[in-house]
């Protein structure tokens, strides 16, 4: 059986009993996910990479801890948030929400609050621009230029398409500070396309 | 002037809700005031819009790949601990 079709349980399993291919085959699959994630803790690509090898040591001297309740995933990634954290240095709780700001820009409505001009519509080649290599590099900077709580949660819900309560999981946060995140940062990636095909020229 | 009726809501507030909105997160009656002010507003429908192809185009990024030689320690981390567990 190839292993890269094999679920994440079946790889579990093999790796309990010392499989290399498995453990290979589970590091290829959450690698780039958890390196990415990582990276919005710690002040470097080594020290990320670092965390993700440290998650991984863990994850295989304590598999047999691993009950099913979370998914696989939920679990790796929990880990790794836990070392990343003690790796990285983080702000207090209580800045959590600290980066808070207006969804968009307080000068594109008028004094009643209505847009001051109108929006362009994106949604007849919107996909077809989204998808180009220019606009997902624009993107990928624009993800990287968020407030780390912010990022990591955009990371978790639209780069890893995780559900909001597995990410409330991973991160030990409120289902409402989780949404105040993802409205933030979501919103600045927007704003970051918006600005970019209004440069171009469309 | 337009009088607006106090239970309107504005673009400004429109675009504050739209995760909430989203998420499933509004209260319904918020909800209905949500939908009622995009049915007479074609640019926070088009706000909208752009967040869901924001989100969509999110979901198209691929994450970075860890470098070979990571990937070669931990094998080797790997076989360590085999080695001297079981």
């Amino acid at each position: 059986m190839d292993p890269a079709t094999e679920s994440d349980l079946e790889l579990l399993a093999r790796l309990r009993d010392g499989d290399e291919a498995a453990f290979v085959t589970l590091v290829a699959r959450y690698n780039g996910s958890m390196l990415r994630l990582a990276r919005t803790y710690v002040p470097s690509a080594a020290v990320a990479e670092e965390a993700v090898q440290d998650t991984w040591m863990g994850v295989v001297r304590g598999v047999d801890r691993f009950e099913g309740r979370s998914s696989f995933k939920t679990w790796l990634f929990r880990i790794l948030v836990n070392r990343a954290r003690s790796a990285g240095t983080r702000e207090p709780r209580d800045l959590l929400l600290a980066d808070a700001g207006p969804a968009v820009d307080p000068s594109r409505f008028d004094a009643g609050g209505a847009w001051a001009r109108p929006l362009e519509s994106w949604e007849t080649d919107a996909d077809d621009r989204l998808l180009a290599a220019t606009w997902s590099g624009r993107l990928r900077d624009a993800l990287g230029e968020l407030p780390p709580r912010q990022r990591e949660i955009v990371i978790l819900r639209d780069v890893e398409g995780m559900d909001s309560g597995s990410v409330c999981d991973v991160l030990g946060i409120s289902e409402g500070n989780q949404r105040v995140l993802l409205h933030r940062g979501r919103s600045r990636l927007r704003a970051a396309l918006e600005s970019e095909f209004e440069s171009r020229g469309r | 002037m337009l009088l607006r009726r106090r239970e309107d809501l504005v673009c400004q507030q429109v675009v504050e809700l739209v995760s909430d909105y989203l998420e499933g997160g509004l209260s319904r009656s918020d909800r209905k005031r949500f939908e009622a002010h995009l049915r007479v507003c074609p640019n926070c429908t088009n706000y909208l819009e752009q967040m869901r192809a924001t989100i969509r185009a999110t979901g198209t990024l691929t994450p970075d790949d860890l470098s070979p030689e990571a990937r070669t320690e931990l094998t080797d981390l790997f076989r360590n601990w085999r080695n001297e567990g079981s």
